[in-house]
């Protein structure tokens, strides 16, 4: 697919729009693929990611620029923009990792608090990043951030194929990938049972805080590659990109494709990035033409697209193609 | 070493005193009963024992080891399984997943063995299987393996969720009315599961239960609570003509 994906940038079927916008569906899917550890798997009910994402970009963004271009902030570039292809993954890494640490910021709360106080707490917290951001000077405060789009452009010039929409689709490969194995394992189920009773959870020898760390890091991480990722798509990040609206985009994408369904989530993310594509004419007032579709879904089918099935629960056979359980 | 052995326990909420110097010692392999009026603080010892609630005062010690300052989890790594008076099974696991998910201490393998699926993962992951199905196997329960709980009758669940303590291998097992809310036919049948339970597996069981037909059929030894102080302990038969037993279940005539 992959393959397909980059002949058909070469042969000139795939024009730059139709890139970008597949770029765009990937990072959502990444988004609502992480989300759903949280909120669909474990139950809790984070409106956070947004902040997650802009930690994951900041600091892939900031990586970049300290390793290969060098400002009056940073000092003198380390390494030589040639080896910018090659350290791309490594720029991402450092940005889930960087999330991954903020995710702790939430996950210690969450010992304590559940339900309602917790999703406070995650708000909160999408808060205190856009906030921080704003008042860091040297990350150009709420003017936002552009020196990694030097190192985008020479990645652009050294490499031929479509680099961006070939590491997009290894993230989201990746992402699903991961939460598959996680939430297969009888280890990673230890989440499912935090959501259907934590009193038996924690009595059945499942350490819940040890499980609650670990799935609030995960998915803090992975909206953290979603974040670099987006960083070097657009080539600028500015603190106004992750605000509450993008939080509440994530959710709306995994409530749209079901709680517990990863599958759900994967599509939801490309249904909604085409309809955010085609309602554009609406302007802002998409945002009152998404949030409608949102309460009708809930009364026709709360459960979502998917419910808490997999794609492989509807058609068997899928099994056969792949064995990720 | 005695298997559990609680000393002078006391819990306080607030101004009201739940459990009042409660003093118990298990050697292992006993079966006895803690009953009690209503409210007399019967489920708060079994929840201070598993560890959800730090007594006030006092020690409780598991094989020797001192609770104070454990998670849950941890207690119940010491070989301390329980039930719960409403059944708390994860309903939308199967029974199988349900056996599986509880054998979390000892998983034997990382987050990073999970995401990597190593050669540890794969032989860990066959063993619990394994294991998880033997038992339901030897419960007789090997065709519920895929259900879930909701579709089975409340006494199945019931006996699932026994299933799902017996599979942490506990020392000790704590029933909280494992009665409660059973047709008395499904009563014998618990009577009788219990019995088998305490000949098959190498354990002590110590049960909350309002049944008397319960209590006085299984166990040897009761000990009696009301207001969190102990009122009375001793056979059955010393219970059942025990006059201050008889007060607090039924009254004082004097009033």
């Amino acid at each position: 697919m992959l393959l397909g994906l980059v002949a058909m940038t070469q042969t000139g079927l795939l024009g730059q729009y139709a890139q970008t916008f597949l770029c765009t569906m990937g990072i959502y899917m990444i988004l609502a693929a992480s989300l759903n550890l949280v909120n669909g798997y474990m139950g809790e009910f984070s409106c956070g990611h947004a902040g997650f994402m802009a930690v994951g970009a900041y600091t892939a963004s900031i990586v970049g620029v300290i390793l290969f271009v060098g400002d009056e902030n940073f000092g003198p570039a380390l390494l030589p923009m040639s080896l910018a292809p090659l350290a791309f993954p490594l720029i991402l890494a450092t940005g889930f990792a960087a999330a991954a640490l903020v995710g702790l910021l939430v996950a210690v709360p969450s010992f304590k608090t559940r339900g309602d106080y917790l999703a406070v707490i995650t708000l909160a917290a999408g808060y205190i990043v856009k906030s921080a951001l704003e008042n860091i000077e040297i990350v150009g405060g709420p003017r936002g951030f552009m020196g990694m789009k030097k190192v985008v452009l020479a990645i652009e010039e050294s490499l031929t194929v479509p680099w961006m929409l070939v590491w997009i689709f290894i993230g989201v490969v990746l992402t699903v990938w991961l939460l598959r194995r996680f939430v297969y394992s009888t280890y990673g189920k230890g989440v499912m049972a935090i959501h259907q009773d934590e009193v038996a959870a924690e009595i059945m020898s499942v350490n819940t805080n040890h499980m609650k760390l670990v799935a609030f890091m995960l998915s803090s991480g992975l909206a953290g590659l979603a974040g670099g990722l987006y960083a070097y798509l657009i080539g600028f990040v500015n603190p106004a990109s992750f605000t509450i609206l993008r939080s509440t985009e994530c959710l709306v994408m995994v409530y749209l494709g079901g709680m517990g369904s990863l599958t759900g989530s994967i599509l939801a993310a490309g249904i909604f990035t085409i309809l955010l594509e085609f309602l554009k004419p609406l302007e802002q007032l998409k945002w009152v033409a998404i949030p409608m579709l949102l309460i009708v879904l809930m009364q026709f089918r709360p459960e979502g697209l998917m419910g808490n099935r997999e794609l492989s629960d509807i058609f068997p056979k899928l099994k056969r193609f792949y064995r990720f359980k | 070493m005695a298997l559990l052995e609680i000393t002078d326990l006391t819990q306080r909420f607030g101004g009201l005193l739940a459990v009042n110097e409660f003093s118990v010692r298990l050697e292992g392999r006993e079966m006895c009963a803690l009953i009690g009026p209503n409210g007399a603080g019967k489920t708060t010892v079994f929840n201070l024992v598993s560890g959800f609630y730090q007594p006030t005062s006092g020690s409780i010690k598991i094989g020797g080891v001192d609770t104070r300052g454990m998670k849950p989890h941890q207690v119940t790594s010491l070989g301390v399984a329980r039930t719960f008076q409403n059944i708390r099974l994860w309903n939308d696991m199967t029974v199988l997943d349900n056996i599986k998910v509880s054998q979390h201490y000892r998983l034997g393998y990382s987050l990073v063995d999970s995401l990597l699926r190593t050669r540890r993962y794969a032989d860990r992951e066959k063993a619990i299987d394994h294991e998880a199905m033997e038992l339901l196997e030897f419960m007789g329960m090997r065709d519920l393996a895929d259900e879930v709980p909701p579709n089975l009758p409340y006494g199945t669940q019931r006996k699932v969720e026994i299933a799902r303590a017996l599979s942490i291998k506990p020392k000790l097992l704590l029933l909280d009315e494992p009665a409660a809310g059973l047709p008395s036919t499904d009563v014998v049948e618990l009577i009788k599961l219990v019995e088998w339970i305490h000949k098959e597996f190498d354990l002590a069981i110590w049960m909350i239960e309002h049944q008397m037909t319960v209590v006085m059929s299984l166990c040897q030894w009761i000990k009696v609570i009301d207001f969190g102080a102990t009122i009375a302990e001793g056979t059955p038969e010393e219970i059942r003509n025990n006059p201050e037993v008889i007060k607090a279940y039924l009254g004082d005539e004097n009033i």
